[in-house]
């Protein structure tokens, strides 16, 4: 029987009014990799930053080997043995400084003499290298090593604490397999030392090579618990994304001519290559875990990131635009995910954000913009989308999400386009918004392929005619939206849909 | 229209009220502050820092920032004054290259930031201190007048040319005879222009949406980079003409002259943030932010306060400014991170 590291009861965390952890209760043991998942939003990060100590709980209870456990900061959490790396390694590392000097890093921040010995610094670093099995030269900056090399840094930099338990927040997110490997072998050594390792993560090939538990997140709570011998990846990933049955109300109409065809497209180095072929007048949605390709493929539609390999035709014209900008000139548009950072000009009123791709229509002689035109054409947009607003001339910021997602959606709606991508549309609006989007969405389609980019299968389900699933950076999926067979999508979802047998 | 709170108010025109009141004041001490001529010389005053200050603007829009635009004021200076001079070309060639000079440095900064990827304020911190030392090599730190002894042992035979002369020195007849000088009228064209360019084109939106998420608008299909570089271009001429405009002025390349043009010129820039509470760099803040800084100075002057309080009082008046627009308007990401 292996002991409990951390357990956690009843663990509650809001922010303003919006409840984010309502309730936790989970237990990891020592010596075993549990794996976190849950969609954006699901309360993973805020969970994690409680237990690191950035965050304080509202309410609720941390034990740490049996002892309550609420760490007054990040540098408490670390003494206590709680160890975080983040997934943006340069939080854990500092680039400018050598190798031995990142791995004292703590020691040197907590004081001590005032001049530094040199050669005993670079003997202490050497042995705490090794202790993970971290072969390479402690005099050389961090900032010259690999992205591994930089992580395994910042792990042996933790593993110097004599850790209870480690917290990896999507770990592999930029290594390469190669590379993973080598963090996977130095995970099996920490686990067969007995720290308990809190493992997040989507890939699902990560998860199958090192979980010994899953834990699924939904909505601020603990919605799904899966351990034995046998670990029940679709059922987890259900857990995660859960499905409650809505009303699918999809008259799928019979689709147009070819619009996109995109042959032998590889978007990663070690994908599998495939095809894509999206019809006038059909809505397609794409479904995925977090890192499974989705935004890489509209990356590559886009024109912001080339693909490895594979080509593409638009309209039966060959297309490989090189920036948005020509993307945009050959009719494909894309409404980005993360309005925030990605969409939303915070400086500009609703009218001005909603037709900042195509100021060049709505100007005259001298690129003067025609007022009147341009309010005319936000009017209509904010019509058609159904913003709720005192009037187009608003700051977007005095907007609510869902309002201001329905402005940075219904900005690549206004004009016509040949192909319109919207990754993750419903990110953050509530289901009336979410609604009206969709609707939105397939009332316009009929001049132009759609593809809808979405890791929550219900919003697949409510928006598209066909649904595609991918992983891996490949796709591995293809469903008419009419009498879904859930399981085998879910399966597929999870990478499993090659691995196991299909339910009876 | 929503009806404004006081806050909103004091926000929006508090600035132009103060400096009303400021005019009120010095009329009621100098009945000579509210003469056409007291007018004029504010604005001669601040016509070269108002056109740099207006370049500099356009930088800030994309959320960028020139450091440069006194050095290459005063390179142009010197480059005008040696084409006329010692080269002994006339006036259209001097203005030319000039312009030319500024729009290459212009597009060297913005190459630097949007290619080399050097940031912003370290680049034209770099460009500045290169112009700086480069206007001084020709003439081995001398300043350039009609007949100076030349390196070699020459004398300079050329001079400026009167047409140049009249840029910096001519009067307009507007109400009295010989009242508004031409540097004046440069400086309210350039003013409209910029702000039609800045509020009315669809280059201008463009920019502001750079400057207020760049990533944004990459993602909206428009070319960043093209909009930074162009940004540097318009500041750097800008700034020639300023340095155009000073050299007829003095009628001479004085080495000397212009070590107040940045640090006025931004003051300027940055003052108009606070301008009808728009936050934000704009034109016609920046053009009242000159303007105010004029005022203040030559009120004082009549009221005969001390040439060195100048400073103290540019100074002050910008942090003012600065709690106006950043304090009280409180609107986060407006500004300038």
């Amino acid at each position: 029987m292996t002991s409990q590291a951390i357990t956690i009861r009843g663990l509650t965390k809001a922010f303003g009014r919006n409840a984010v952890l309502r309730g936790v209760d989970l237990d990891l043991p020592a010596g075993r990799v549990t794996v976190l998942m849950g969609a954006n939003g699901a309360g993973k990060s805020t969970l994690v930053k409680v237990l690191c100590g950035v965050h304080s709980a509202d309410a609720g209870e941390v034990r740490l080997d049996g002892m309550p456990f609420a760490p007054a900061g990040p540098a408490a959490a670390l003494r206590s043995g709680v160890v975080t790396v983040h997934q943006n390694i340069n939080d854990g590392v500092v680039p400018d400084l050598d190798v031995a000097s990142n791995l004292l890093l703590d020691a040197l921040a907590e004081g001590g003499g005032l001049f530094l010995n040199r050669r005993r610094m670079r003997a202490d670093a050497r042995r705490i290298a090794a202790a993970v099995g971290l072969e390479i030269d402690v005099t050389r900056p961090v900032a010259g090593l690999s992205l591994a090399d930089r992580q395994l840094v910042a792990i042996a930099r933790a593993m110097a604490h004599r850790p209870r338990l480690l917290i990896l927040d999507e770990p592999t997110s930029s290594l390469s397999l190669a590379e993973a490997q080598r963090l996977f072998a130095l995970i099996d050594r920490l686990r067969a030392e007995g720290v308990a390792i809190l493992y997040i993560s989507h890939r699902m090939s990560d998860i199958r090579r090192l979980a010994d538990r899953i834990v699924s997140m939904r909505d601020g709570q603990v919605s799904g618990l899966f351990e034995g011998p046998e670990l029940d990846y679709s059922g987890a990933v259900r857990a995660m994304l859960g499905h409650e049955i809505t009303e699918v109300d999809i008259t799928i109409p019979p689709r147009g001519a070819v619009m996109l065809q995109a042959r032998g497209l590889c978007l990663k180095p070690e994908a599998r290559p495939f095809d894509l072929t999206l019809h006038k007048n059909e809505v397609v949605a794409i479904t995925g875990l977090v890192g499974s390709g989705k935004s890489a493929l509209a990356s590559a539609l886009f024109g912001l990131e080339a693909p490895i390999s594979g080509e593409m035709r638009l309209d039966g014209m060959p297309f490989r635009p090189t920036n948005a900008g020509q993307a945009v000139a050959a009719g494909v548009f894309l409404a980005a995910k993360d309005r925030l950072i990605n969409a939303v000009i915070p400086g500009f009123d609703i009218q001005q954000n909603l037709t900042l791709p195509f100021t060049a229509r709505h100007s005259g002689p001298l690129s003067l913009i025609r007022r009147a035109a341009e309010r005319a054409a936000a009017e209509r947009a904010i019509a058609a989308m159904g913003v709720v607003c005192q009037g187009p001339r608003d700051g977007i910021l005095t907007l609510s999400g869902g309002n201001q997602q329905k402005v940075v959606v219904g900005r690549w709606m206004a004009e016509a386009s040949r192909l319109l991508i919207l990754d993750e549309p419903f990110q953050g609006v509530d289901i009336q918004a979410r609604r009206d989007i969709g609707r939105r969405i397939r009332a316009s389609a009929a001049e132009r392929a759609t593809l809808v980019l979405c890791a929550e299968i219900d919003e697949a389900l409510e928006v598209a005619d066909r649904i595609l699933v991918m992983s891996e950076h490949t796709i591995v999926g293809d469903h008419r939206n009419e009498s879904i067979d859930l399981a085998r999508l879910m399966a597929e979802v999870s990478g499993a849909a090659d691995k196991t047998k299909e339910p009876a | 229209m929503k009806s404004l709170s006081p806050t909103d108010l004091a926000i929006r025109y508090g600035f132009l009220l103060l400096m009303a009141g400021l005019i009120v004041v010095f009329s009621v001490l100098k009945p000579a502050f509210l003469s056409p001529q007291s007018a004029v010389f504010i604005l001669q005053s601040v016509a070269i820092t108002g056109i740099l200050a207006l370049g500099v603007t356009a930088t800030l829009v994309v959320d960028g920032f020139d450091l440069s635009i006194g050095a290459v004021a005063t390179s142009a200076m010197m480059l005008s004054a040696y084409v006329m001079v010692i080269w002994e070309m006339g006036a259209v060639t001097a203005v030319v290259l000039c312009l030319a000079m500024g729009a290459a440095v212009g597009l060297v900064n913005g190459l630097l930031i949007v290619k080399m990827r050097v940031p912003d304020l370290l680049a034209t911190l770099g460009m500045m201190f290169l112009l700086v030392g480069l206007q001084r090599i020709p003439t081995q730190g001398n300043s350039i007048s009609t007949g100076m002894v030349l390196p070699d042992g020459r004398t300079a035979g050329g001079a400026f040319a009167p047409e140049f002369l009249m840029l910096g020195r001519h009067r307009i007849d507007f109400i009295l005879p010989d009242l508004v000088p031409l540097s004046v009228v440069v400086l309210i064209v350039i003013a409209i222009v910029t702000w039609v360019f800045l509020e009315l084109t669809r280059h201008g939106r463009v920019m502001y949406a750079i400057g207020s998420n760049a990533q944004a608008a990459a993602l909206a299909g428009i070319n960043v980079a093209r909009y930074r570089v162009l940004a540097y271009v318009i500041s750097g001429v800008m700034a020639s003409i300023g340095g155009i405009l000073l050299s007829a002025r003095l009628g001479r390349g004085d080495v000397a002259s212009g070590n107040n043009l940045l640090l006025d010129s931004v003051a300027a820039a940055l003052i108009g943030f606070a301008v009808l509470g728009a936050a934000k760099p704009n034109a016609f803040g920046t053009a009242i932010g000159a303007l105010f800084v004029g005022i203040l100075l030559q009120g004082l002057t009549m009221l005969n306060a001390p040439y060195y309080t100048q400073d103290f009082i540019k100074g002050a008046v910008l942090v003012v400014a600065l709690v106006f627009t950043f304090a009280l308007s409180g609107r986060a990401g407006r500004g300038r991170a």
